[in-house]
């Protein structure tokens, strides 16, 4: 059908381009409203930098590049064992954020009503938070898809698309740790 | 249209399966994908919405037809004018707008469908559902404290206005819940249009030689994947602080009073040229035809839409300069909105050329496209007085206001909108609307409209404030009001000749024909109405009007491009 190009790469690229667009708003409140809080805690108080959560997160885009492009080679269980380094990879990403987020709430009493920090902070690390979730979906979706079998080398372009996404939120990512443990801190 | 059976002739397994009848074809129009019918559905929607917006304004014209009237209650008001807001551009501008894309796109590219038709799909039904969301606050907005049934907030909805403080009751939410899931649809829809112009165009097909309301299309779709996500990253964020207590509109909290302004308005503005850019597609694809000429500069008005998509980007704070940003930022944005007027004038040349030197055909769609170029120039021209800082310091939200932006997307877009309506009915329908009441229809609007909105302009330079639901009698604002209200009557009159006009038309009139317009896109290549798969055979694509090629082989359109 296709005769200028993929309209699957159209697509996901128009996809990341309004993500991004949403992803800059709720940057630019963060931004906007560092230091305006009218009462404690600051970030300096209570954010430490997330290391190990974000080396993952990082090494995982190389790890879903791998799995890409060993399903292109027809290597479909070596696409499945990158694919599943990968999902390890972000579920170990996640389990920092929550334990973050179950550090600063249930020990520490912040929450995102307790000033313009809070405010600002919960939506733009959730909504990046969110959107691993869902990436992790997607890929354990290829990962189950290729032990059953249904995966096979001409559904490249497809693994390939998701690894766009989870790239994407890679980047916002570092975009989220510059601004609110780098900038903001 | 999916089948799960397999056989050699899968219409007439489909045939002997499936029952016929009302529901049948009810069914059918509900699990539809394809790409015609979900545009039939999406521009029905908004013409629908058209006539609930329009009593909605009706009412509200009635209440301020002279001092002191007492038919619609001041609660009452806020919420007619904040539901006529919402309806026009979400529910009646941006599905008519992208109702036509849908239909329109793939047949002017050559291609089969959308590049996701079940995307689509998710668009059309997806926006039906906010739009009943919205119109769920009238009787299910009352919520848990009791307060107010419809939102009351304006269209806008500034915060903190809006925060849970100052509007209590959920009928902001139902506002807001709705606005959200509509720019979903919409985001969806744009990412649909920009895949299917990037990749499904028919061999020949080059960017160079797409009609321009493709090119409009592209550009408004660009600009909806930029603006759309951040309204709706400020209704999340409007969603946080009335229930889960964040303070991003809180000044209790020191949270700002002006960047929801901000927020909105970038969406907010470039939303205007989203609407009315399209609507200079619909233009430039009519006067052509009924100038039986080339569209005049076809490289500047492409270059001048996507100026138009870039600048329109960079000008949402116009709509702030009495919110004290300072001399610096006031600056710019005067300068930025001025700039925006001068790609709009080189489409105004690109069309007066177009009729330059013209066979000139004025029938129905040539007439509405005629009105609108000296309306929308108005439009333009009061949009320049606006964007001189001091003069807005003035006329801000004065009658004045409401009467320009009404001259762009009345006076604009919907008269456009009829234009396409007119021109394109009979390639859906197979049927033509009938000339003569479209006579009527067009100049009852013509002089409805400006009866309306011509007039209104004074009561607004007399300093009388929108959004008020009655005025003293001493402001000299009395007759203005009237002659204003006098004029609803008539556009009122115009839309029912218009549906009285369909319904005739369906069942009496005159068949189409492949080409009734002798119009040169490919769309007037295939049957009126298209089959399911659009085209059996593409002519071949040479040049930006393929259907002149094959008429004239021997002084085709290529050498001249």
């Amino acid at each position: 059908m296709s005769r200028t190009g993929s309209r699957g790469r159209a697509g996901v690229i128009g996809f990341i381009v309004a993500e991004t667009s949403l992803f800059a708003v709720f940057v630019v409140a963060y931004l906007f409203y560092i230091g305006k809080s009218q009462t404690g805690p600051s970030p300096k108080d209570l954010l430490e930098l997330p290391i190990l959560g974000t080396i993952c997160l990082l090494s995982s885009s190389v790890t879903v590049a791998l799995g890409s492009r060993a399903l292109a080679a027809g290597r479909v269980a070596r696409a499945a064992a990158w694919l599943l380094a990968t999902i390890a990879l972000g579920v170990v990403f996640l389990t920092g954020t929550a334990q973050e987020w179950r550090r600063l709430i249930v020990e520490q009493g912040f929450t995102i009503g307790t000033n313009l920090f809070g405010t600002t902070f919960y939506p733009l690390v959730g909504l990046h938070a969110s959107h691993v979730i869902i990436g992790l979906v997607m890929l354990s979706l290829c990962v189950v898809f290729a032990y059953s079998g249904a995966l096979k080398a001409v559904h490249t372009e497809r693994v390939e698309l998701v690894s766009w996404y989870w790239h994407f939120v890679d980047g916002v990512w570092v975009v989220v740790f510059t601004v609110v443990y780098v900038v903001g801190r | 249209m999916s089948s799960t059976f397999v056989s050699s002739d899968p219409t007439a397994v489909r045939d002997t399966l499936q029952p016929s009848g009302t529901l049948a074809i009810l069914h059918d129009w509900v699990v539809t994908v394809d790409h015609k019918r979900l545009g039939i559905m999406y521009v029905i929607a908004g013409l629908v919405f058209l006539v609930i917006g329009g009593v909605e304004a009706l009412l509200m014209r009635l209440q301020l037809a002279w001092p002191g009237l007492t038919l619609v209650p001041a609660d009452t008001f806020n919420r007619l004018f904040t539901v006529h807001g919402t309806t026009m551009v979400f529910l009646m501008g941006i599905p008519v707008v992208f109702g036509f894309a849908n239909y329109l796109v793939p047949l002017m590219i050559g291609a089969r469908d959308l590049a996701f038709p079940r995307l689509n799909a998710f668009g059309l039904w997806i926006l039906v559902f906010g739009g009943a969301l919205l119109y769920f606050s009238f009787i299910g907005g009352d919520g848990l404290y009791g307060a107010g049934s419809a939102p009351a907030v304006g269209w806008f909805a500034y915060a903190p206005l809006s925060e849970r403080a100052f509007t209590p009751g959920n009928a902001t939410d139902y506002w807001n819940l709705s606005v959200l899931v509509m720019g979903f649809g919409t985001t969806a829809t744009a990412i649909n249009l920009i895949a299917t112009i990037a990749t499904m165009r028919a061999p020949g097909m080059t960017l160079g030689r797409m009609p321009v309301y493709v090119w409009t299309m592209l550009t408004v779709s660009g600009m909806t994947l930029l603006i759309l996500p951040p309204l709706t990253a400020a209704q999340i964020m409007l969603l946080l602080d009335r229930f889960l207590g964040a303070h991003y509109f809180d000044t209790q909290a020191g949270g700002s009073a002006i960047i929801w302004q901000h927020f909105f308005w970038f969406f907010g503005h470039p939303e205007v040229y989203v609407l009315m850019v399209p609507g200079f597609g619909f233009v430039s694809e009519i006067i052509p035809v009924f100038s039986r000429k080339v569209i005049f500069g076809y490289a500047t008005l492409i270059a001048a839409t996507v100026s138009i998509g870039a600048v329109a980007m960079s000008t949402w704070a116009h709509h702030m300069f009495t919110v004290g940003m300072g001399g610096t930022l006031d600056s710019f944005f005067a300068a930025s909105t001025m700039l925006v007027g001068v790609p709009t004038g080189v489409k105004i040349f690109n069309w007066l050329g177009t009729m330059y030197g013209g066979k000139l055909r004025f029938r129905t769609p040539m007439l509405f496209c005629c009105a609108f170029l000296f309306q929308f120039l108005c439009a333009g021209l009061t949009g320049i007085m606006l964007a001189v800082a001091p003069f807005d310091w003035q006329l801000q939200d004065s009658y004045f206001l409401v009467a320009h932006f009404h001259f762009v997307l009345f006076g604009g877009l919907i008269f456009t909108i009829f234009a396409a309506l007119y021109y394109w009915f009979p390639k859906v329908t197979g049927r033509m609307l009938s000339e003569r009441l479209g006579r009527w229809n067009f100049w009852l609007l013509v002089v409805g409209f400006n009866l309306t909105f011509v007039t209104m302009h004074f009561p607004g330079l007399l300093g009388m404030p929108r959004r008020i639901y009655t005025y003293p009698a001493d402001r000299g604002w009395d007759i203005l009001n009237l002659v204003t209200t006098l004029g609803v009557p008539l556009q009122a009159l115009a839309v029912l000749i218009f549906l009285v006009n369909v319904g005739y038309s369906l069942r009496r009139g005159a068949t189409a024909g492949d080409n009734p317009w002798e119009a040169w896109t490919l769309e007037w290549a295939t049957t009126s109405p298209p089959p399911v798969y659009n085209f059996a055979s593409l002519p071949p694509i040479n040049s930006r009007r393929p259907l002149w090629d094959v008429q004239h082989p021997d002084d085709p359109d290529g050498p001249h491009e």
